[in-house]
């Protein structure tokens, strides 16, 4: 296993705590909007974290599939649904979110200037690019767990008509 | 890392089943089904690097079964908002004994 520097495992801590924080927002949000957003932050943490436990094609599908294309779906329905005004759940007017922006913007800051100063480790960045990350997903994807591969695709037909079936309206 | 890794998963799949059990709009329990799932890739990616890749694999066959879950779920949840003209499940209880 690589080793890896206190810069590293403190910004792991760093987007760990900002998942962990923001799914807590999540679950305590009124508004469905405020909450779908905050959960879409916990993603976008995620994938970062999966990047830096060497999955790097997980952390892209992450940003694409998760925060990309399932999120959107659910901000579509509550769109349709038209379920986004709570009563009572105004634009942000306290003290704190503030401070808390300020704070990350500090933090930002801070990991701007440690990376300005120390040099990109040149070897890491060639041993991932010898790594092959999709290949070694796709190996046994397309091997091993082919039949579950292909089966996926009548799961994902099966929702396809489900989908269109369950939501369409009646006339 | 990997035992970071796995903690920040146990809290976050935590979170999610408070999710679930406290809330009541259908949609954020989904999400927070969603919360879940997320949680337990983050279990197969941090272990996947002590057993091998087998585990990022597993990741993709979750978020192929997560996205058809939340396609056919939000279809779900759409059909029932047109019957009860709302999501609130204390509300949807035709099957309650």
């Amino acid at each position: 296993m690589m080793h890896h520097g206190l810069f590293f495992q403190f910004n792991f801590y760093v987007f760990g705590l900002i998942a962990v924080a923001s799914a807590l927002a999540f679950v305590t949000r009124k508004s469905p909007v405020a909450a779908a957003l905050w959960l879409v932050n916990t993603m976008f943490c995620l994938a970062v974290l999966y990047v830096m436990l060497d999955a790097q094609f997980i952390g892209v599908v992450q940003v694409l599939l998760y925060a990309g294309a399932i999120m959107v779906v659910f901000l579509f329905v509550v769109m349709l649904l038209n379920l986004g005004h709570v009563p009572g759940s105004g634009d942000i007017k306290r003290l704190w979110p503030r401070l808390l922006a300020g704070a990350a913007g500090i933090l930002l800051l801070a990991e701007f200037s440690v990376l300005g100063r120390q040099q990109l480790p040149r070897q890491l960045i060639e041993s991932t690019a010898q790594n092959n990350v999709v290949t070694a997903v796709a190996g046994p994807l397309f091997n091993e767990y082919l039949l579950a591969f292909e089966v996926t695709s009548i799961l994902l037909l099966a929702a396809i008509i489900g989908a269109v079936v369950l939501a369409k309206r009646r006339v | 890392m990997v035992a970071e890794a796995l903690f920040f998963s146990a809290v976050l799949f935590t979170i999610g089943v408070v999710g679930v059990l406290t809330r009541r709009n259908a949609i954020i329990i989904f999400m927070a089904v969603e919360l879940m799932l997320n949680a337990v890739n983050l279990s197969f990616v941090a272990l996947s690097r002590l057993y091998g890749v087998t585990g990022q694999v597993f990741v993709i066959f979750v978020m192929a079964v997560a996205a058809a879950e939340a396609a056919v779920g939000l279809a779900i949840i759409i059909s029932i908002f047109r019957h009860h003209e709302t999501v609130d499940l204390q509300n949807i209880n035709l099957l309650k004994g």
